[in-house]
């Protein structure tokens, strides 16, 4: 995750680095079998699944698979789906770049607790935050009765999924940055300040464009997530179909009702989500890398 | 600008980094901060810039206490080791930047800003590089540029963090040189941390000398290297000899031997260090003379110069720990007629003696 962007400039160095030394290769058959090793199981374990979900969605036909989308219930959890996205992704993008901005630029008491805290919801099981939050809102918990009295939905309502969500997406972005921004050191940022500009201007003029691309790094990772999220969702949401059943939970209970190609339909939807976010994290490497390389040259 | 500190304090937990430092900037002065790595004089230009604050202490630019004063309204121009350009930005976006920054009323117009940018590019001799990225330019150039960017709000104070330090040997010689005439066509107040001796006694007209958190002296290149003030600065500036003993009157013993000595303050009897540049001492086969013996080991003629180092001997003739190392002209090796593996005296021409406290160098 973090280390994506450096695993990237890891492996072009070796790709350049194979063709040149024959004394350090392995034997042929070596080198087959460790590489059929690896296919077999790239193939057995990604390849087959993927495929699987596709030629399942399309097992009775192209109507059948649109009925599926077309589906009320289905338009509905698609839509909670983005819905969610499109309010957990910018408010995580907020609070990340803020975190690593605030971590790595400057010294503050509960510095290294924040950075622990953040790396929270990483360590805990999905479902348990969204037990978290059922405890805290729910009719039962903390501060259900008073969110009963004044009529306010929070667990079995989209408030319930959106927060599940944001918890479990929390540190995508601010992973991403604090390394990135820790690499980078203050000197730009002092620079800009002796030359007169104010915080603002230092952030927009010169921090964002450093970080630029791993904070989208960071938002790809973090929205795929968001779409993705099962277990902290499930607990939080109710199932209510319609109204509280974002895609991964519609696709469950397609599939224990048998309904298996409208199941695999909703599910090719979330796949192709997965293969469009492999496309642009790959692109977003290839492009930090270049960017990298350059500063390195420099 | 005249800038002045008053006993600025700073620790880094357990580490002083600067002991009640009172130091005096003349205006329109360039003046080096010179000492080892770890000395302070880093941490003592970034509290006058304001991007460090002091423990305690004031630093008063222009006769007013600024120490509280944010950095940007401090009117300094910082230029930073690794230049710390804007990787982003062109060259001319660069240097710019403090213009574009300004609040809106005292912003220049486009075309005063093109102006500017173009003077000051043409100031630093890289007019022709204003659409290049910094990823493009050498260390030299790149450096040059911070320059001019450090410059173009017009500060009143330019203060420069080892700014040639990141730069190889030959680049560092030019660039040194062409830093003194661009001082002198502009005559700004200026600062510069260094730890290259040769770099501070050639570039600057003052060089405060800095060693553990505390100033040891402060003077003209000249001053700082012909009267060094303590033992810290004469090993510091150049290579030395040095000699331990006790001084006696007009001699110091020095084991068996006397060597004499310019005066001394140091009262009689007391435990001393002497030192004598290599070239400020002789050399003298002459059983009477008062000097140290020691035996020749090699004999190093290069240029106009011979260096001629040395071992002490002890009594008995034999060799001590004591390395020496004497510079004598061509012409004065050729009349002594020494070779390696003589034994002879070392007669100081000019020895400073200084008392001798435990950890003096």
């Amino acid at each position: 995750m973090a280390g994506g962007i450096s695993t990237a400039l890891g492996a072009k160095s070796v790709r350049s680095g194979q063709k040149v030394n024959g004394a350090t290769q392995e034997s042929p058959w070596v080198r087959r079998l460790i590489i059929g090793t690896g296919l077999f199981y790239f193939a057995l374990f990604l390849l087959l699944p993927l495929g699987s979900v596709f030629v399942e969605a399309f097992r009775k036909g192209l109507d059948v698979y649109l009925a599926a989308l077309m589906d009320p219930d289905a338009l509905s959890a698609i839509k909670l789906t983005l819905i969610v996205a499109v309010i957990s992704v910018p408010l995580n993008l907020v609070f990340g770049v803020a975190a690593a901005w605030a971590i790595t630029k400057f010294n503050f008491p509960g510095k290294r607790i924040l950075i622990t805290m953040i790396d929270l919801p990483f360590s805990v099981s999905p479902v348990i935050a969204g037990l978290i939050f059922v405890l805290v809102f729910g009719a039962q918990g903390w501060f259900g009765s008073w969110f009963l009295d004044n009529d306010v939905k929070i667990i079995f309502a989209i408030p319930g999924i959106l927060l599940a969500t944001i918890f479990v997406t929390f540190p995508f972005v601010a992973r991403e940055l604090i390394p990135l921004m820790e690499a980078q050191g203050k000197e730009e940022e002092e620079a800009a300040i002796v030359l007169g500009a104010r915080g603002w201007q230092v952030f927009r003029f010169v921090t964002l464009p450093n970080i630029l691309w791993g904070v989208i790094y960071g938002v790809v990772l973090c929205n795929a997530r968001a779409m993705g999220e099962f277990g902290a969702v499930s607990v939080v949401s109710g199932h209510i179909r319609g109204e509280t059943n974002s895609m991964p939970l519609h696709v469950e209970i397609l599939y224990n009702e048998y309904n298996f190609a409208a199941a695999f339909a909703v599910a090719s939807l979330l796949a192709i989500l997965a293969l469009l976010t492999l496309l642009i994290k790959t692109f977003v490497e290839w492009k930090a890398a270049k960017v990298n390389s350059e500063l390195k040259e420099g | 600008m005249s800038i002045q500190v008053n006993s600025i304090y700073k620790s880094f937990g357990d580490f002083k980094a600067l002991d009640n430092v009172s130091l005096e900037f003349p205006t329109g002065k360039l003046v080096a901060l010179l000492g080892p790595s770890g000395c302070g004089k880093t941490t003592l230009l970034r509290i006058i810039a304001g991007l460090e604050t002091a423990d305690s202490g004031q630093v008063i630019l222009d006769g007013q206490d600024a120490s509280d004063r944010h950095v940007r309204e401090r009117q300094v121009g910082f230029v930073f080791q690794h230049y710390a350009l804007f990787k982003h930005m062109t060259v001319f976006e660069n240097v710019a930047f403090g213009l574009r920054v300004k609040p809106r009323r005292e912003r220049p117009s486009e075309a005063v800003i093109k102006k500017k940018v173009h003077d000051l590019l043409a100031l630093v001799q890289l007019d022709w590089l204003a659409d290049r990225f910094p990823s493009q330019l050498s260390g030299g150039q790149r450096q040059r540029i911070a320059l001019a960017r450090a410059l173009a709000v017009e500060p009143k104070v330019l203060l420069l963090d080892e700014p040639f330090g990141a730069l190889d040997a030959k680049v560092r010689k030019e660039l040194r040189r062409w830093l003194r005439r661009l001082h002198d066509e502009i005559h700004v107040t200026s600062i510069f941390v260094t730890h290259d001796q040769e770099e501070a006694l050639e570039v600057a007209d003052e060089v405060v000398l800095m060693n553990q958190g505390k100033v040891e002296q402060v003077g003209t290149p000249d001053q700082v290297y012909d009267k060094p003030a303590t033992p810290f600065v004469y090993s510091f500036l150049g290579s030395v000899n040095l000699f331990h003993g006790r001084v006696d009157g007009e001699v110091v013993h020095v084991g068996p031997h006397q060597l004499v000595h310019g005066g001394s303050t140091v009262a009689d009897g007391s435990s001393v260090v002497a030192f004598a540049r290599p070239h400020e001492l002789t050399i003298s086969k002459d059983p009477e003379s008062l000097g140290v013996y020691a035996v020749i080991e090699r004999v190093l003629t290069f240029g106009a110069t011979s260096r001629i180092e040395l071992i002490g001997l002890d009594i008995n003739e034999e060799k001590t720990s004591q390395n020496y190392e004497v510079e004598l002209t061509r012409l004065e090796v050729a009349s002594l007629n020494v070779a390696e593996g003589d034994h002879v005296y070392l007669v100081p021409k000019k020895l400073s003696v200084f008392e001798h406290k435990g950890t003096a160098a």
